[in-house]
């Protein structure tokens, strides 16, 4: 009960616009969950409530309870920075810091949070990078800009800068939508790499990929969650008419 | 319209805007060709090492009007540029809606404000309960003249800084100051100097702000409760007197100072623009 994500009762605002209808759902620990919807259904605004960076934006308001690894994420005395410390997100574009190389890009998290141990930053960039699989790539030269990769390098820069914090959750907000397919493919035998260490959220506009990567999907609509459940099931079998819609192509 | 007809009237209108470009430029050119013409004669390393020789004497120099003018915006720039550049970041940054309008409305009055006016000012603020004309007075007009530049453009480049490295920072579980202090302003960096640049070659050149408070000098500076040369006031002070070697060192002290500021901006232009394509 206690491991993996749970929502509760979740409902969020853009000023007077209601966007999340009260959303409950339970994600597994060290799986991987599809969010999968048409645009404007809240699933880029869900997963952003779980890091808090929702509130971010002005005029945005959140309601409801979420859990992570058994940690209410807006209890009373909860500080969003130390939220968003253990909850790591990718975004939809890549984007590396400009101004600093690959190694301080990915040590960013580290550095700014106060490491000063050369020696310590070098073993968790290392690390990061090995994970993110993007090491082997880029290992002769660190100290470029960020900025001189490839698209497909970039966004695992960044999938490293955000693993080197060591979160126990990694979402992800459609992060292949702006890669060709051979990038696309290998963030994606990267997101089977990640589940063993930690809980991943990705939303996804390209339903195969969801099919590939997760054990569960959940798919939203106008702010609800219509349906939620094993990806097998949703995808061949879904309970829902809109969801069957949805994944046939018959409207979004 | 025929295509005959169509790469006549592409040819008449691209002659016509270089012909634009050029005219805009010319302005400066002649400029600089006259100074040259007039002042590159008095130019010498007395002039950049000697005092004023009192009158009737030929020789001397300006050392003393140059060094008082790097002063004068050394300090204005200490003043100024981080107040501009905090206030910039402000603008760009506040949520609330209401302050930074005012603000910002009030900056682009100031901005507005007759140099001498500023320089008023100064004179009320600092010269007379000081009783003495000082180059703190005059840096303090300078500086006046510069928070707005330096504040405007500061947050415009902090504006253009992409929100999606806000927000990345802000997911990696760093508090907003530090997100603005180590990554949103080092990206701006580029742009926010070019701006700090553009206020300092525009105070470098101001004289009316500095006639009642930093007041001239014609021996080296005593400290910056006193009064002290500056460029612009040594070229006006020669310009109306009556001598020709006068003159002719008022237009050597017209040249020096419009070299300094290309100078300055060019080396601006070159330390920032090898970076300037990160922005994006």
């Amino acid at each position: 009960m206690a491991d993996g994500i749970l929502v509760k009762e979740l409902r969020a605002w853009f000023g007077h616009t209601q966007v999340l209808r009260g959303i409950d759902v339970t994600m597994a620990p060290r799986e991987v969950t599809a969010i999968i919807g048409p645009s404007g259904c809240g699933k880029s605004t869900f997963v952003r409530c779980i890091n808090r960076m929702h509130e971010v934006v002005p005029g945005a308001g959140v309601e409801g309870c979420i859990l992570v690894e058994g940690h209410d994420v807006y209890g009373e005395h909860v500080d969003p920075v130390q939220v968003r410390r253990r909850i790591g997100m990718v975004f939809q574009r890549p984007n590396p810091f400009p101004t600093m190389t690959i190694f301080d890009n990915v040590a960013a998290g580290l550095r700014l949070a106060g490491v000063r141990d050369r020696a310590r930053l070098s073993e968790a960039v290392e690390r990061a990078l090995e994970q993110a699989a993007l090491f082997d790539e880029v290992k002769d030269f660190l100290d470029r800009p960020g900025s001189g990769l490839s698209g497909g390098q970039q966004q695992r820069l960044c999938i490293a800068r955000a693993l080197a914090v060591q979160p126990e959750v990694l979402l992800m907000d459609e992060p292949c939508s702006a890669l060709d397919p051979i990038a696309t493919a290998r963030i994606e035998e990267l997101i089977l790499e990640l589940k063993r260490d930690l809980t991943v959220v990705i939303v996804t506009h390209n339903m195969q990929q969801a099919a590939r990567v997760s054990e569960s999907t959940g798919f939203f609509l106008l702010g609800e969650l219509v349906e939620f459940g094993q990806t097998k099931t949703v995808f061949t079998n879904p309970r829902d008419k809109r969801t069957e819609d949805y994944i046939t192509g018959r409207f979004g | 319209m025929k295509p005959r007809q169509r790469r006549l009237v592409n040819r008449l209108m691209s002659a016509l805007s270089a012909v634009a470009a050029v005219a805009t430029i010319l302005p400066l050119l002649l400029i600089f060709g006259f100074l040259l013409y007039q002042g590159a004669s008095a130019v010498n390393v007395e002039f950049f090492t000697q005092l004023p020789k009192p009158v009737g004497e030929v020789g001397g120099g300006m050392g003393n009007a140059i060094v008082g003018s790097l002063i004068l915006v050394g300090m204005a720039a200490v003043l100024g540029v981080p107040l501009g550049v905090l206030t910039g970041v402000y603008l760009a940054q506040s949520r609330d809606t209401r302050l930074p309008w005012i603000t910002r409305f009030l900056a682009d009055v100031l901005n507005g404000v007759p140099s001498i006016v500023i320089g008023l000012f100064a004179y009320a603020l600092l010269v007379l309960p000081m009783r003495r004309f000082s180059a703190v007075a005059g840096a303090a007009a300078l500086a006046i003249i510069m928070l707005p530049i330096v504040a405007r453009t500061s947050e415009e480049m902090v504006r253009l800084v992409p929100a999606s490295l806000h927000e990345a920072a802000l997911a990696l579980g760093l508090p907003e100051w530090k997100v603005i202090l180590r990554v949103v302003l080092p990206t701006a960096r580029p742009g926010i100097i070019t701006g700090v640049m553009v206020a300092l070659a525009r105070v470098a050149g101001e004289t009316a702000p500095l006639l009642f408070t930093a007041f001239g000098n014609r021996f080296w500076h005593h400290g910056v409760d006193q009064p002290i040369a500056a460029l612009p006031l040594q070229i006006f002070a020669y310009a109306i007197a009556p001598y020709d070697d006068w003159h002719r060192q008022a237009w050597a002290g017209a040249l020096v100072l419009i070299v300094l500021v290309f100078v300055v901006s060019l080396t601006a232009r070159l330390a920032t623009g090898r970076r300037a394509g990160a922005m994006r």
